[in-house]
Parts: C-alpha cells; sequence; structure tokens
C-alpha cells in the first residue's frame, strides 16, 4: 500500500506530529491575516463601531458561530489525519468535505461584517491619496517624504549598514578563528541580542543623548568643542539601534555560507596566481552569496515592523510606518485604514525584497 | 603559510571594535545602575546601591514582573511542544509539501511584528469577541516562539538516529514507550534549551504584547511606561541590569545543555541557536 500511495508510512506519521504547530500556525496566522483582509475592505468611517457580526446577528447566534470557528480550528488537526489515512480514491473530495464548513464560516462571518458596516476601498484610496503615507508634500518650505518610501529608505539602509559591517566579522570567524574557538565566538556575537530590547535601546539613548557617552568623551578628550546633535533624535540614531540589534541575524547566516566554502578553492586560485583581494572577489564573495541573500532578508523585512526604536531614538521627524500602524490602530481607533496600510506595507516590502533578488539573478548570471 | 594572526591584523583590530560596539550598552548597564547620581551621564557619582533598593518598594512592577513570569512559562512549555512535534515530524520523513508546511511554521521569524500584532489583535477582539488579556499574549508569544523553538530542537532531532527508535520497537515497546524511553532522552538538553530561548524571547517580547496586553501590564510594557519621566531612568537600567544578568545566567545553561547534548549524539559542534 505503501509504495503507490500519495503520502508514505513515514511520512503520514510525520505529518501528523507537523499538524498540531501547523494548525496552532493557520489558526494564528492565516486566520487573522484574512481578518486584515476583510477589515480593510471595510467602508471608510466606520471604523470605531464595535465588534465582528454583533450588528447583524442576535448574540447567541454570533457566540455559536464564534465557538464553532473555534471548535473547528481545533479539530482540524484530526480532519487531517482522517483524511490522510484512508486510501487514495476520494481523497479530494473528503477532504473538500471537512474543510467546506471553514470557508463557509470564513465567508459568512466575512459578509455579514461588511454588510453590517459597509463594503468600499475607501481605505485603499485614503493610503494612497493621504499625502502622510506614501505621497509626501511639501512642509515649511522642504519636501516630506509619505511614510512608507521612508520608512523603506530606512529599512535598506539599517541592511546596507548590518550586513556591510556584519560582512569582515563572519569572514574573520570563519577564516581566522581557530576551529575550537568558532563557536565561542558566535556564542558571543549572539549574546547582545539575548539582553533586553527596551534597555538596549534605552543604553543607546543614553549613548548618543547631548550629554550622553559618545559626547562626554569626545569633548573630554578634545576631540570636538560642541556636543554633536546629529547622532540623537533622527534617521541616523535610528540606523545605529537598529544596526546594532539585528547584527546577529546578518553575521549567522553569512558565517553559515563561508563555513560552506571548501577552503582548496582558495588555494587553487592563489596557486593559479591570483592576488589575494582577486581570490576574495572571484571565489569567496561569489559563493557566500546565498549568506548575504539571507542576510539581507532576514534583517530587512522585520525592520519595518519595528515601533519602538523610531519613537524612542527617531525623534519627531524619525517617525516610521510602523509608528502611523500602531497609531491608528491604539490611538485614533481606526483598524480599516490602519489594516489596509499594514497590508500595502507588507506587498512594499515584498515588492522591494522580490526586486532584490530579481536583481541579484540577473547579475550573478552576467559574472 | 604564515601563522593565521600575522595575516590580517586588520581584520583582527576589526573584529575587537566590533564586539565593543556590541557589547557597549551591555558594558554601560551596570555602570549606571550603580551610580548614585540621577543623570545618566559621565563622570559617575559615587557607588550606590539605592536603585536596585526602589525596586523593592513598587507594586506596580511586582505585578508587572508576576505577569510577565506567568506567560513566559506557559509560552516556553507550549512552543516547546509545538516545536518538539514540528521538528520530529521535519526530520523524520519526506511528504508532500513538506517545504510549504514547515515555511509556514517559521514564517512569524521573518513577518514585521506590527503585522504580527495587528492581525492578533483584529483576530481577538473582531472575531473572537475577547478583550485583549493575558492568556492572548500568551497565544501570541507560543505562535512567535515555536519557529525558534523548532530550530533548536531541529539540531537535536536531526542528528537522532532514526532506527533507534524503531529497535525499541521492534522489541517490544509501544510507539509512545520506545519515544519516552529512548527519543525523548536523546534530545532532553535540546527541550530544555528551547524551554529557556523561548522564555527568555517572551520575558522580553514588547512590539506584540503591547497591542494584546489590554489591562494587563507585562514588564516591556511597564519598563515602556517609564520612558517619558528622566528621573525613572536609573531604575531602568537597575531593572535592566538583573535581567541582563538574568538572560545571561540562562543563555550559559541553554549553551551548556545544548553541547552536552550534541556530544551525546557524538557529534561536531555546528554553532549556536539560530
Amino acid at each position: 500500500m505503501a509504495a503507490g500511495g500519495f503520502i508514505s508510512d513515514d511520512g503520514r506519521r510525520a505529518l501528523r506530529s507537523l499538524l498540531p504547530p501547523f494548525v496552532y500556525a493557520v489558526f494564528l496566522m492565516a486566520i487573522p491575516l484574512a481578518t486584515v483582509v476583510v477589515v480593510s475592505f471595510q467602508i471608510r468611517g466606520a471604523a470605531a463601531s464595535g465588534e465582528w457580526l454583533d450588528g447583524a446577528l442576535p448574540p447567541p447566534v454570533a457566540i455559536a458561530l464564534r465557538v464553532m470557528v473555534l471548535l473547528y480550528a481545533v479539530t482540524l488537526p484530526f480532519a487531517f489525519v482522517l483524511v490522510a489515512r484512508g486510501g487514495n480514491a476520494g481523497r479530494i473530495s473528503r477532504f473538500l468535505l471537512l474543510a467546506a464548513p471553514l470557508w463557509v464560516a470564513a465567508l459568512w462571518l466575512s459578509w455579514s461584517y461588511l454588510a453590517t458596516l459597509g463594503f468600499g476601498f475607501g481605505n485603499y484610496a485614503s493610503v494612497f491619496t493621504d499625502p502622510i503615507n506614501i505621497r509626501g508634500a511639501v512642509r515649511g518650505g522642504s519636501w516630506l517624504p509619505g511614510l512608507l518610501p521612508r520608512s523603506l529608505f530606512v529599512s535598506v539602509a539599517v541592511t546596507a549598514a548590518t550586513v556591510i559591517l556584519a560582512y569582515p566579522i563572519a569572514y574573520f570567524i570563519s577564516f581566522r578563528v581557530a576551529p575550537e574557538n568558532k563557536s565561542l565566538w558566535i556564542f558571543l556575537i549572539t549574546i547582545p541580542f539575548w539582553t533586553s530590547y527596551l534597555i538596549r535601546i534605552f543604553l543607546w539613548k543614553v549613548i548618543l543623548g547631548y550629554s550622553g557617552v559618545v559626547n562626554t568623551a569626545l569633548t573630554g578628550l578634545g576631540i570636538i568643542d560642541e556636543p554633536l546633535t546629529f547622532i540623537l533624535y533622527n534617521v541616523n540614531a535610528v540606523i545605529i539601534t537598529l544596526a546594532h540589534a539585528y547584527a546577529p541575524f546578518a553575521i549567522l547566516p553569512i558565517y553559515v555560507a563561508l563555513e560552506k566554502i571548501d577552503r582548496s578553492l582558495k588555494e587553487a586560485a592563489r596557486d593559479l596566481g591570483e592576488n589575494r583581494l582577486h581570490t576574495f572577489l572571484r571565489v569567496t564573495l561569489p559563493l557566500s552569496v546565498p549568506g548575504i541573500v539571507a542576510a539581507v532578508l532576514i534583517v530587512f523585512i522585520p525592520t519595518i515592523g519595528d515601533y519602538v526604536t523610531p519613537e524612542l531614538v527617531g525623534g519627531s521627524g524619525g517617525l516610521l510606518i510602523a509608528n502611523r500602524i500602531q497609531a491608528l490602530f491604539l490611538q485614533v481607533n481606526d483598524p480599516g485604514l490602519g489594516s489596509a496600510l499594514s497590508l500595502v506595507t507588507m506587498a512594499a516590502v515584498g515588492i522591494v525584497a522580490g526586486l532584490f533578488m530579481l536583481s541579484l539573478r540577473r547579475w550573478l548570471k552576467r559574472a | 603559510m604564515k601563522p593565521p594572526s600575522m595575516k590580517f591584523p586588520a581584520l583582527r583590530i576589526y573584529a575587537i571594535i566590533y564586539l565593543l560596539f556590541l557589547f557597549a550598552p551591555i558594558i554601560l548597564l551596570p555602570i549606571f545602575a550603580f551610580n548614585e547620581g540621577k543623570i545618566i551621564a559621565f563622570p559617575l557619582t559615587g557607588f550606590s546601591t539605592r536603585w536596585f533598593e526602589t525596586l523593592w518598594e513598587r507594586p506596580s512592577l511586582h505585578s508587572a514582573v508576576q505577569s510577565s513570569l506567568i506567560i513566559a512559562v506557559l509560552t516556553s512549555i507550549f512552543a516547546t511542544i509545538f516545536g518538539i512535534f514540528a521538528a520530529r515530524g521535519g526530520a523524520m520523513a519526506n511528504f508532500p509539501f513538506k517545504g510549504g508546511i514547515i515555511g509556514f511554521i517559521m514564517l512569524p521569524l521573518v513577518l514585521p511584528e506590527i503585522i504580527l500584532a495587528v492581525a492578533l489583535l483584529v483576530l481577538v477582539t473582531k472575531v473572537l469577541g475577547l478583550a485583549p488579556n493575558l492568556y492572548t499574549i500568551v497565544l501570541a508569544h507560543t505562535l512567535m516562539c515555536t519557529p525558534y523553538a523548532t530550530s533548536v530542537l531541529n539540531g537535536a532531532f536531526a542528528n537522532l538516529d532514526a532506527s533507534l527508535e524503531e529497535a525499541a520497537m521492534d522489541l517490544g515497546e509501544s510507539r509512545w514507550g520506545a519515544f519516552r524511553l529512548v527519543t525523548l532522552p536523546l534530545v532532553m538538553p535540546g527541550i530544555i534549551s528551547a524551554m529557556l530561548i523561548s522564555f527568555i524571547i517572551s520575558l522580553d517580547e514588547f512590539i506584540v504584547a503591547f497591542f494584546l496586553s489590554g489591562n494587563v501590564t507585562t514588564l516591556p510594557v511597564y519598563i515602556y511606561g517609564l520612558r517619558r519621566q528622566s528621573d525613572q531612568l536609573p531604575i531602568i537600567m537597575a531593572l535592566g541590569t538583573i535581567l541582563v544578568a538574568l538572560s545571561i545566567i540562562l543563555l550559559v545553561a541553554a549553551e551548556i545543555l545544548r553541547r552536552r547534548g550534541l556530544r551525546r549524539a557524538g557529534l561536531e559542534d555546528a554553532g549556536g541557536f539560530l
């Protein structure tokens, strides 16, 4: 049976192991993300009115629906195991049968929600027309770009700074440190990441401030007369703080890629008369590209979602898109616009990351 | 060949400067925590433990610590259980859509946290009609910590010889018995390590906790609340010193356990947690 089956015996056992975390992830990721999509299409300004469903249905029905969705999510793994257990025939139809109630419930919930509040593209229109989000505006005689392009720019700058600063360290650990000391170095590099995130930001404030550590040290040594002001409460401070926070995420993938490089390739290049720089540029660097790509993505994507660093060290001019989303949900109470803005931000991050991968692939092909 | 230290002294100097950059905040933290003065700046004004003493006199801080601990303990248990399932399933065999399924479990690792926070807030308040509370934070943190727990446990399970469990089953153990008596002891260091890491992440997480906290104040939310009061800064430093010391102790424990686990499985060390 196993030979001709869709899933092998081992595979089925493994699949059953994977189901609980997967269903948990679906329930807590896919369902919320779908909900955000629905909320983003509610009519502009209908935001503040209460909860899902409660306007459209009598409370007992609404409660029963919620219980059903919860129960369904909890029992879904068992349903999948049942599906996986039988033979091949009819598996797909059985799967659809089991999944159907979920789709019906989801569609009904979405429809009744939007039917109560009204459906519209107003939130998206607002995202694209309001100058604060994307378009930007002239304020006080100077051009003030929208929050989304500015956030993307900051994330790109943070990513570039982090990866460029991290590469030599990864190179150093991989090629210069004795093998028995490597894991100690890796451990040292990960320690700052595991120490309190908020307190780290507070400390950067202390280090970069007007009477902070850097300025007192530099004036004390007589290098500068006036404290530097360009290092706190602006975009530079955000970049420094984030480059510090994401350092291990950049170092580790590059290190792993460098470790995989066959050492004899470098020697061969040297034997064939390449100098050290050329060996690096033509052998080591291209072979470490997968690590660089992983580092870029793992730094770039999360940095756009941070609203604490901009708020604490960015000053009034350093606020970014995540601050706006946070304010829309927690202060302005406009979840419709907040959801639309979140989704547009996610799409923009995806597009920038995709363009990066595409141009890199083209460059690698040419090289 | 020249000895390694002679090759690129510039690189070694750069590495040391970089380590200084990485450790600057942690080195400064205790210095300011034990400083007498109210202003966080050099020159220092003398040694004092008074900031630590004030920590004892704050009931709001104590309740924040309590909720954070409850959340972190529950999160570490749930995330590790899910991590065991995921790592065992991922390491054991091939099946259709394996990459996609595992990728989906790992997704929270790279999703911008604000998106996660927004999505979970909408789910909790709109779909489930609940007010955000302690347990919604546990749900969210479990989701965020499961990928970390999974990647730690992946190392433990990938190194495991699947035939050991089969041998135990051939010798008459049930499937659960074989898992409990053979596999579990071998991956135990990985399990404890995964729990410690989930615990630290949950204890420290702010962005999502702030969205979902409702009336509950976790420790990071409490610290965030002090951001505008500059006279509270030394107290934050004292609190931070305790937290950093705690994290480092837990991390060293996790690292020792991870290495012991690798040694028990008779394997080369392949590097850190991530």
